[in-house]
């Protein structure tokens, strides 16, 4: 009874009807294809879609990079790395220039992505209309007839009772100028390098069975009143106390000693690449 | 030299599994999935229901390898299955000719055939019986010879036992439908889109998780719902499973071959409802709500029945008669796999709100001042 998986897990029927999922999302930018999710063997919610994506696309040639919010450690980066290594026997990697393929939860790479790049998001709400109509149905037609009053009221409604909007992780997108798109819950600083990105960028929502996709160079403008333009978070004035790097994604930590407030980079792989940079420059000055 | 990156998550899961391990043997007891087999036949009844494959071997495995745990069994069977070439479709299975085990009606005190209570836990006190402690092989033995001697021969007599709706169809109070020989999709291989079709719903119902099917039907009945049901029938026993020649399927039933049988709980309610006749006038007439599932678990087979009905009549302002409110939050894998990911660390998303609310509150003293 004891039965051998396949490679990449899916049989090749399941990855092929995958595969033509994302070539529908890819035709048309920012619209979210139904498809039929598969059970994993990890959970629902855990990252299934992107992990259904990656694997009807993994190939023996591919180098993979599996990042959760920025940590290429993460337990659960860590855990889908190993199911998708043990199924597939792929080469894992950590910096980001070195991967073909990269899953990743809630960040895009600090490192600009390239054409030769595929950039999987996991997506837990793929529905942009989701907080203004709870009915799939309903908003299944607010698309298809182009009807975003909703998503503009929600943003206007903050400024109303904010004095400006106030978004978290997931500002919402127009992909195209046709789509409102959910972005996964990445920050609102990533939001600018779905823009024109030299890099496929696919989304995979397992347990909402959904697939969209953002194809190379195509335009991404984040919702925003012209007098209340987007702004993406605010790290002015800090930097990554490991490696010194400024203008990108910051974690904010307390240091145990001192308790005041330090910052370092949330993609771990491009601060080692950094702290590595710095130190054969150190070197090469010492030397020298 | 050069840094490197540190393998802590690597490490931290490796040692989370051994201890996983560690607390699954430590008591240094091992459980057979034949007893398991034996003696859980409710739980694995349950984890086949929830998980849409009937392999009562399988399932004992399961409940075995996630130590007891209803959903953990579940999800592991679950993702089993998606693993599963799926080679044939059974035919229609009919389940008037159930090998019927129990039968009741709560509708009608003499039903053609009659009442059969089989085995049923309804009756028993449910006092911990402290007896249990001190069972032995030989009891058990002795018990059984007892039992099997008073057995009484029927000598291949096997009883018919009809439908107590067609009693009642005869009479005009249900109406008669042509049946719908239109293929059922599969919610597995199709994701579901609504309004979703009768097989979809009843799919979907037959697999959700008992407690969520139980807890949305009784809301229903108790007052967040318009579906006040009689139980007309209840039946368990076992249903034979057929299927016809892939390549070479004559169309002749007499020709299929038999995989096996499927042991069941199914349930038909009435349910009264009013309706306007050709004259515009209300006259009362019946519906059926209809429930069905693996295994002997009659709690959520009628709570199956009523969401059934509930969900034939989306007019009703009651969130129970709401497909999506219903359907999409059913199914035990995706609920909890949703409610858990929450453990899965949100630090980017949270420094991006706490980055927003700052603003905010910045904003907000700065006009103050």
């Amino acid at each position: 009874m004891k039965a051998k998986t396949h490679f990449a897990f899916f049989d090749e029927g399941s990855k092929k009807e995958i595969r033509r999922a994302l070539l529908k999302a890819v035709a048309i930018p920012g619209y979210q294809v139904p498809f039929a999710s598969r059970e994993m063997p990890i959970a629902r919610g855990w990252g299934t879609g992107g992990l259904q994506i990656t694997l009807s696309l993994i190939g023996k040639q591919d180098v993979l990079k599996v990042i959760d919010q920025g940590a290429d450690e993460s337990v659960n980066a860590v855990s889908i790395k190993k199911l998708i290594s043990k199924t597939t026997g792929v080469r894992l990697v950590e910096r980001t220039e070195d991967a073909t393929l990269i899953q990743s939860r809630h960040r895009i790479p600090e490192v600009p992505l390239t054409k030769n790049q595929i950039l999987v998001l996991q997506v837990p709400m793929p529905e942009p209309l989701r907080g203004v109509e709870a009915s799939e149905y309903q908003t299944k037609i607010l698309h298809s007839e182009e009807d975003y009053s909703g998503a503009w009221l929600q943003l206007f409604e903050q400024v109303m009772k904010y004095g400006k909007t106030a978004t978290g992780a997931d500002h919402p997108v127009y992909v195209n100028g046709r789509y409102i798109m959910a972005p996964s819950p990445i920050p609102r600083f990533d939001n600018p390098k779905l823009h024109q990105s030299d890099a496929l960028i696919l989304f995979g929502a397992g347990r909402e069975k959904k697939i969209y996709a953002v194809p190379p160079y195509a335009d991404v403008s984040s919702l925003a009143f012209d007098d209340y333009p987007f702004q993406v978070e605010s790290f002015a004035g800090e930097n990554c106390h490991l490696c010194g790097a400024e203008n990108v994604f910051l974690d904010e930590l307390e240091d145990p000693v001192t308790n005041e407030t330090i910052y370092q980079c949330n993609d771990t792989s491009y601060c080692l690449e950094r702290l590595n940079e710095n130190e054969e420059a150190e070197v090469r000055k010492t030397y020298a | 030299m050069g840094y490197v990156a540190v393998k802590g998550g690597t490490k931290a899961i490796e040692a989370s599994m051994e201890r996983l391990t560690y607390e699954r043997l430590k008591e240094q007891e091992i459980i057979e999935v034949e007893t398991i087999m034996a003696t859980m036949k409710s739980l694995i009844d349950q984890v086949m229901s929830e998980s849409s494959l009937y392999s009562p071997f399988l399932a004992a495995l399961a409940i075995k390898q996630a130590e007891g745990s209803m959903e953990e069994a579940v999800f592991l069977l679950r993702a089993h299955r998606s693993t599963l070439p799926r080679l044939y479709t059974s035919e229609t299975v009919e389940p008037e000719t159930m090998f019927v085990e129990r039968r009741i009606s709560a509708s009608f005190k003499d039903i053609p055939g009659g009442q059969l209570l089989g085995a049923t836990k309804d009756y028993t006190h449910r006092l911990l019986d402290f007896n249990l402690l001190e069972e032995d092989k030989t009891q058990i033995t002795t018990w059984l010879k007892n039992f099997e001697n008073n057995l009484e021969q029927t000598e291949g007599k096997v009883t018919y036992f009809p439908k107590v709706v067609d009693y009642l169809r005869e009479e005009g109070l249900f109406e008669t439908y042509p049946l719908n020989d239109t293929a059922p999709i599969d919610i597995t291989k199709e994701s579901l889109s609504f309004p979703a079709s009768r097989s979809a719903r009843l799919q979907v119902l037959t697999r959700g998780q008992t407690g969520a099917v139980t807890a949305l039907g009784y809301a229903s009945l108790r007052g967040y719902g318009q579906v006040h049901p009689t139980v007309g029938e209840v039946r368990v026993g076992r249903l034979p499973i057929h299927t016809a020649h892939p390549v070479e399927g004559s169309g002749n039933p007499e020709d299929d071959f038999y995989i096996g049988e499927i042991r069941v709980t199914e349930i038909e309610s009435f349910v009264p409802i009013t309706k306007k006749n050709g004259r515009n006038e209300e006259k009362l007439e019946f519906e059926i709500g209809y429930g069905i599932c693996y295994g002997q678990n009659e709690t959520k087979a009628i709570a199956m029945s009523i969401l059934d009905q509930c969900l034939d009549h989306p007019e009703g302002d009651f969130p129970t008669h709401d497909e999506e409110f219903v359907l999409l939050h059913i199914d035990s894998v995706e609920a909890t796999g949703f409610i858990s990911h929450l453990k899965l660390p949100h630090y980017v998303t949270f420094q991006s709100k706490l980055d927003s609310v700052r603003q905010i509150k910045r904003g907000v003293s700065d006009d103050e001042s």
